[in-house]
């Protein structure tokens, strides 16, 4: 819009004088300003309306505790996916009788862990990211960091999962 | 001046210097009809309009069993969602409303004469589809209101003789609106038409910037130097773009302040409600149906009825054939005549259509 300006300063068949200078500029800033607010006032509810289940699901994800009815059943050396607010975490029962409870997103690239039971390690396939199945450690491959643990609470009629704060 | 360079590139490698030109050589006619220019745009910005909102509401619209449910959710937990449909709803109404003003517009200015008849009839076919397009999207949120409204419309082909059922079970995809019905009145909705109305208003938008705009018989008998006219671009433009910004602030209010309710979900086994009457576009041949029904009754009243409608479109549709030229010959005045008794009939049988 500067370039305009000049074009009409530099213009010799549009004399204009310091008011036309600034009457241009103040109407120039007018319109500038209406079509902001237009386009605020149709993109906010536009990106709200696309952002809604974005909304939703960050809610969901805020959960801090998880009761696993029937949980306290699981077998010895075995381990179960549950959904810890909006995604997937794993609880381990192991062979000598803890419970352990983490976040099943590996901490590489987002990829979903496995539990394998023979080798009472947690492996990631996308990249061959291993872990320690008790803390949770990246033991080797490219993880940069331990998986999340949650606290677990066994009683006789299920577990309780919960965010360490 | 990096922008006129920038400018001057664009217009050079996109090879615009045609469509300039033809912009630059057009112009509106002004006199005191020149109001009635603006319905044409009126009814494209409207139009586009649907083209947003509509794909806006594809991102939860879900067809099928589960389209009531997917409405209700864009109508009550959708952040915006009500405000998105009700501009939806309300932008049809306008855009139908204004297509209609268009034609009359373009009617009473004899607009359809040589060598505009091309522009008249993909008009016409534009305002068929408009009402086709206002005909499927009103099924698609399956409430009361819009299985009954379906229910009813359809009834229009089932008369037709011999093959009117089959047409009607095969657009239903059944022999009762169904979720089936839903499902192809989307596609139809959604696909099917816009790829059909797209072409067609390309067609149309183009003979309106090759022939320009006509100008009412009272000022083509006015001397060449006493008419005025003005450059199409920028002030038809400007002027243009000025319409737009208040029917854009014109729905946008009614939108918020009236949002579009949502009906209970369509229930095969419900009575039809008390007073359901189409929307106001077929609110005519609704009034016609009931009126004539009344005086021939039953199946033989609805065929003289939609017969009646049927020739009169057609008849409509044909106006360029039987007034072709410029001169104000007997004909041409009567195909005015049968023009205003067509508007007064539609406006008459319209207003009975909503007080019988
Ligand atoms: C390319 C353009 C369009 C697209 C993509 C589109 C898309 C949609 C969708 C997804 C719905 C279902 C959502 C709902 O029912 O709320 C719908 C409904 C509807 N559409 Fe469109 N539409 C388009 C153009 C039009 C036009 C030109 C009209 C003009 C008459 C129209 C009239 C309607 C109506 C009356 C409804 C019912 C809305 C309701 O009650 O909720 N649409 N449309
Ligand atoms: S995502 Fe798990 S190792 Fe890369």
């Amino acid at each position: 819009m500067k370039d305009e300006q000049e074009m009409v300063l530099t213009d010799p068949s549009s004399p204009s004088s310091p008011e036309d200078v600034s009457r241009r500029k103040f109407l120039q800033t007018g319109v500038f300003g209406a079509c902001a607010i237009y386009i605020g006032a149709i993109g906010y509810p536009v990106f709200r309306y696309l952002n809604s289940p974005v909304e939703a699901s960050q809610l969901a994800s805020a959960v801090k505790e998880v009761t696993l009815d029937k949980a306290n059943e699981l077998a010895v050396g075995t381990a179960f996916m549950f959904k810890f607010g909006t995604s997937p975490a794993l609880l381990i029962h192991h062979a000598d009788g803890s419970w352990v409870a983490m976040s099943a997103v590996c901490t590489h690239m987002g990829c979903t862990v496995k539990f394998d039971e023979g080798a009472k390690k947690i492996t990631c396939a996308c990249h061959g990211g291993v872990f320690d199945a008790a803390t949770g450690e990246n033991i080797s491959g490219p993880p940069p960091r331990p998986l999340e643990r949650y606290d677990v609470k066994v009683n006789d009629a299920s577990v309780v999962v919960t965010k360490i704060s | 001046m990096k922008l006129e360079t920038l400018k001057a590139d664009l217009v050079e490698r996109l090879g615009l210097e045609e469509a300039i030109k033809l912009a630059g050589k057009k112009t509106v006619p002004v006199h005191k009809h020149t109001f009635w220019y603006f319905w044409g745009g009126i009814s494209l910005f409207s139009f586009l309009i649907q083209v947003v909102t509509g794909i806006l509401l594809m991102v939860y619209y879900r067809p099928g069993p589960e389209a009531y449910e997917s409405v209700r959710q864009i109508t009550y937990q959708i952040q915006f969602g009500w405000l998105i449909r009700s501009v939806h709803n309300w932008s049809a109404n306008f855009f139908l409303f204004s297509v209609f003003v268009h034609m009359f517009s373009v009617f009473l200015m004899k607009a359809y004469r040589r060598p505009r008849e091309v522009g008249w009839y993909s008009g016409i076919a534009l305002l068929l589809l408009g009402l086709t397009f206002g005909f499927s999207g009103y099924l698609l949120p399956m409430d009361e209101l819009s299985f009954f409204a379906t229910k009813v419309g359809m009834e229009i082909p089932n008369a037709i003789p011999i093959i009117g059922p089959p047409i009607a079970n095969l657009l239903r995809g059944g022999l009762e609106v169904n979720e089936f019905t839903v499902q192809r009145f989307f596609a139809l909705h959604v696909v099917i038409l816009p790829l059909l109305y797209m072409p067609l208003l390309g067609l149309h938008l183009w003979m309106v910037q090759k022939h320009g705009n006509a100008a009412p018989p009272s000022e083509e008998a006015k001397e060449p130097s006493q008419r005025k006219t003005m450059p199409f671009f920028p002030n038809f433009v400007a002027q243009d773009l000025g319409v737009w910004l208040i029917v854009l602030n014109l729905i946008s209010l009614l939108a918020a302040l009236f949002p579009w309710q949502l009906g209970p979900q369509a229930d095969p086994l419900a009575a039809a409600p008390e007073g359901i009457h189409p929307e106001w576009y077929f609110m005519s041949q609704f009034a016609m149906l009931k009126l004539i029904g009344r005086v021939i009754p039953g199946l033989a009243g609805e065929a003289a009825a939609m017969t009646l409608f049927t020739l009169g479109l057609v008849l409509w549709a044909m106006i360029p054939v039987f007034d072709k030229d410029k001169t104000n010959t007997k004909r041409s005045r009567q195909v005015l005549y049968f023009g205003i008794f067509v508007i007064l009939v539609l406006l008459s049988t319209t207003f009975m259509g909503f007080v019988i």
